[in-house]
């Protein structure tokens, strides 16, 4: 398989799912002394009154299901898998997993499998397929994507809302980049290079190896970021892997699809570990990706190797702070970027990761970044992409549109895709990656 | 490798910001915190002392908690710290919470009832609570929605008369306008009523205060359950106040405490105003050491292990509830750094046999010596750079005396102050000779 390339994605629209992975989440809801923090901190109960709320999601619905046979309850439909109500929790519950077991059984079992909104998910969570169909006609897609006639079809037969605009997809994707660019070879003389340039000893370092899980966005609609990732690793001495990769599982899980999801999951954790065995470690520039390899692969997956996928995979910037001195290398630098409101995305928060941007850019002389505060964007990937979750998403997105005018900054700040499209979508600014301001600050072209 | 910093503070409750914000007056420092702190699970209220330790059952309030503070049992957290520690705690609480919270006029403790009808001594309370004190003769309207079972407005003005409180209370149930669903978080009443939204067609503010109406007798203040706003609860308290044309105040409430949630945020943004930076979502796991010092303290990353940094440490993870201190059958241990926590080894002598009786458990910790330094078993400091505060503190049981807030501060004051300065050079224990990674 050439480097442009990735695996296909045997997608079928409709399936009767075959045999689930059965988990066992009752010691967990045993764990539960019904605190109700997790209710206090889920966007989505602040402003649904359908949405009875993690607490009931998780511990009490498992409770339920021991007590008989009790039918998942739809609601689970309306979580947005922000994962909040796990880092929430004192107890230590696991309320995502049990949530996405729980959807997934749902959707499984009581969900019609011929319905619009059955298929709509399916699609939505199966983007990437959308994706390499549209990014093979870019401009045709864009332009189709953007006839009134089209959202408005989408609208009444996808059930997905006019409001939204489709992102846009790029002209040549990442992978073809890396592959016109040489591919592995290129990425290894590169960094080779910039050993040289940093201190002999350093030169022929074999461990300066990243494997990079760019995920479905970067390369099909931001490839900016995927290639700043590459060219700024690359300027601390690594040489890039860009192993052949289908969707993290993401937007998946979101929507009960946990077959897709586990298919998706058998080729990535298959080529990553190959890359780990090669001495790589994996980094992803996507908050979410990053979440779902470390923890959802192990909290919902039985596969060989999956933890050490789970064990050695980092968030880009993440990585970097652990393994260089990141801020000492910005100490004396200088850009000519505008300054940023950042939002931190419910994953990266999720992974402790929600201050990093932020500190990181202190370090950088000429730009600002303003924190918006810690509420949730609202779109949790495909959930503000449903004609139904329109409104509520844009609800909990409000307080953050309003603290990204209030700050002194017009253009956005994220790691996370969907968030920057919501943000794009809330206040009109242009949205950018951490990786985009290092790459200004580090790389010189 | 390259994550360092000059203090790091393990623990992100009111002791853990306490430590961080008295520390940053001296050098930079990092908060890290696995989950979110027991503040959401607290009345919102900062007590520093309201009943005797030893008193038992049926001890009398404590009036002036600062007169008090000079009979306290050695090692007691207080004893450790000195009674000039616990007004500096307390002023740096003031000053972070700015006029939120109310108290600081007087020594005195304040008399705030409770969701339960109980008066409660305490030392600051939100200014939300203001109104409802129990020394204000006013006569008072109690509140509860149907839905919020945790508050019955008649049973707790019952209580409250009982405990012979100088002022007349009646309670009345109202529905809560609106079409809510009968478990909605207390988050969803106070976003609706922040954002004033649409309930039938009537802002929610209004319809609430028309429900009020028809059960006001005159009364010249109205205590509802403390639901009213996240954002903006002064708004919505004038709101009401000026439609139902009597004060309005806040019952504080069991978990989960929006009072609690508001003075997090305030907290969090007074650490990030003060330069500190936090994060939270991971656990810290174990500690590198050499030479009596700690070199770093390591976070599980999901698996991933990840060395911080830094010249001076506090241990702040709370107790038994925070998760700081843990316990299985055979014996209680602090988790992350190992330090000794003094307890019997026969497992039935850590309870009493009286149930409602004085458990030694509840005061289970780590050992201190005047500097807040754990001790070993033999009496010396585990580690020169280390100092413990707040809930892993042993030697006292918050819950009977009422003192939770107020330790946290007191100790986090100290602790971060005393880590500040050596991290900053002021102290001689900055730096050992040869410890220069
Ligand atoms: C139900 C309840 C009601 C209360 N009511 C009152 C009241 O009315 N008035 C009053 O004054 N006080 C009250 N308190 C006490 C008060 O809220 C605090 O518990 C007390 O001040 C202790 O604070 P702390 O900062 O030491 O610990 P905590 O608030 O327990 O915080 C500990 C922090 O450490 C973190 N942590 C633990 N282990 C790790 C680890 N391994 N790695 C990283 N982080 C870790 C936790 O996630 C948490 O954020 C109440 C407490 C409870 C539980
Ligand atoms: S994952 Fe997010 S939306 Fe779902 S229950 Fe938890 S906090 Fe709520
Ligand atoms: S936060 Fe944890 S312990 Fe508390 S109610 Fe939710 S699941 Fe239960």
């Amino acid at each position: 398989m050439s480097d442009a390339e990735s695996p296909d994605d045997d997608f079928e629209p409709v399936q009767v799912f075959g045999d689930e992975t059965e988990m066992d989440l009752r010691p967990g809801s045993d764990d539960c002394y019904k605190c109700s923090t997790c209710d206090t901190n889920c966007p989505v109960a602040e402003v649904e009154d359908e949405f009875p709320g993690p607490k009931f999601q998780g511990p009490e619905q498992w409770r339920l299901k021991r007590k008989g046979d009790h039918d998942i309850d739809d609601s689970v439909m309306k979580c947005s898998n922000c994962m909040r109500c796990d880092g929430a929790c004192p107890s230590n519950v696991p309320l995502s997993q049990m949530h996405n077991t729980a959807r997934g059984e749902y959707v499984d079992e009581q969900m019609d499998k011929l319905s619009v909104e059955y298929l709509r998910n399916r699609m939505l969570s199966n983007y990437r397929l959308l994706a390499s169909l549209g990014s093979k006609v870019p401009r045709l897609a864009n332009f189709v994507m953007g006839l009134g006639v089209t959202s408005w079809l989408g609208e009444k037969v996808m059930g997905i809302p006019s409001e939204r605009e489709m992102p846009e997809f790029a002209t040549q994707t990442f992978r073809e980049w890396w592959s016109e660019r040489g591919g592995n070879a290129t990425s290894k003389e590169r960094a080779r290079e910039a050993r040289a340039e940093r201190g002999g000893s350093q030169v022929s370092n074999p461990d300066k190896r990243v494997a990079y899980f760019h995920g479905c966005y970067a390369n099909y609609n931001t490839p900016e970021v995927g290639k700043a990732m590459v060219r700024v690793f690359e300027s601390f001495g690594y040489e890039v892997m860009v192993p052949p990769q289908r969707c993290s599982g993401t937007p998946m899980f979101a929507n009960g699809m946990l077959d897709d999801a586990r298919r998706a999951a058998e080729t990535n954790v298959e080529e990553f570990v190959a890359a780990i065995g090669d001495g790589a470690d994996v980094v992803a520039s996507c908050t979410s990706c990053s979440m779902s390899l470390r923890q959802e692969y192990p909290e919902l997956f039985d596969l060989h190797g999956i933890e050490d996928l789970s064990n050695n995979t980092y968030e880009a910037l993440e990585y970097l702070r652990i393994h260089e001195d990141l801020e000492g290398e910005l100490a004396d630098t200088e850009v000519d970027f505008p300054d940023v409101a950042y939002h931190a995305p419910c994953h990266a928060r999720n992974q402790g990761l929600e201050g990093q941007a932020v500190e990181v850019t202190e370090s950088i002389d000429g730009v600002e970044a303003h924190d918006v505060g810690d509420s949730c964007s609202g779109i949790s990937g495909t959930y503000g992409w449903k004609e139904e979750h329109y409104d509520t998403s844009m609800k909990i997105g409000e307080e953050m549109f309003e603290h990204m005018e209030a700050a002194d900054a017009d253009t956005g700040m994220t790691e996370c895709p969907t968030c920057a499209m919501q943000m794009e979508h809330g206040t009109g600014y242009e949205i950018k990656h951490p990786l985009e301001l290092l790459e200004t600050a580090l790389v010189e072209e | 490798m390259a994550i360092r910093d000059d203090v790091l503070v393990v623990g992100g409750g009111l002791a853990g910001v306490a430590a961080a914000l008295a520390a940053s007056e001296h050098a930079d420092v990092r908060l890290i915190s696995h989950k979110q702190s027991t503040l959401r699970h607290a009345s919102g209220l900062v007590d520093v002392l309201g009943y005797p330790p030893e008193g038992g059952e049926d001890a009398d309030p404590i009036a002036e908690p600062f007169d008090a503070l000079a009979d306290l049992p050695e090692g007691h957290p207080y004893e450790r710290v000195g009674a000039d520690a616990v007004r500096e705690g307390l002023a740096l609480f003031d000053d972070a919470v700015g006029d939120t919270y109310v108290g600081s006029h007087t020594d005195r403790n304040a008399l705030v009832p409770t969701h339960g009808g109980t008066v409660k001594p305490t030392a600051r309370y939100p200014k939300s609570a203001a109104a409802g004190l129990a020394s204000d003769g006013r006569d008072a309207l109690l509140v509860g929605f149907a839905a919020l079972t945790d508050f019955d407005a008649p049973l707790a003005a019952d209580h409250l008369a009982a405990a012979g409180v100088p002022f007349e209370a009646r309670g009345a149930t109202v529905r809560f306008p609106g079409e809510f669903r009968d478990d909605a978080k207390v988050t969803r009443y106070a976003h609706a009523l922040d954002r004033n939204e649409d309930l039938n067609g009537v802002p929610a503010r209004t319809a609430l205060a028309e429900a009020v109406k028809p059960h006001l007798d005159g009364e010249e203040r109205v205590g509802f359950p403390a639901v009213l706003g996240d954002d903006d609860p002064c708004g919505v308290r004038a709101s009401l106040a000026e439609k139902l044309d009597a004060d309005v105040f806040e019952v504080p409430m069991g978990p989960p405490s929006l009072p609690g949630l508001r003075l997090e945020d305030r907290l969090y943004a007074a650490l990030a105003e003060a330069g500190v930076h936090a994060e939270t979502g991971n656990p810290a796991v174990e500690v590198e050491a050499e030479d009596g010092r700690i070199r770093a303290v390591v976070v599980d990353r999901t698996g991933r292990p990840v060395p911080y940094h830094a010249d001076q440490f506090v241990l702040a993870t709370g107790g038994l509830v925070g998760k700081g201190i843990d316990s299985d059958r055979e014996a209680v241990r602090e988790p992350i750094f190992d330090c000794h926590v003094p307890h019997p080894s026969d497992r039935y002598d850590w309870f009493d046999a009286d149930a409602f009786g004085d458990h030694p458990f509840a005061r289970f910790g780590v050992d201190v010596d005047s500097d807040l330094r754990p001790r070993a078993a033999d009496g010396t400091a585990e580690y020169g750079n280390l100092r413990a505060a707040g809930g892993v503190l042993g030697g006292y049981d918050f819950a009977a005396e009422k003192s939770g807030g107020g330790v946290s501060l007191a100790t986090g004051y100290a602790a971060g102050t005393a880590a500040g300065r050596a991290a900053g050079g002021e102290t001689s224990d900055a730096a050992i000779p040869g410890d220069t990674t």
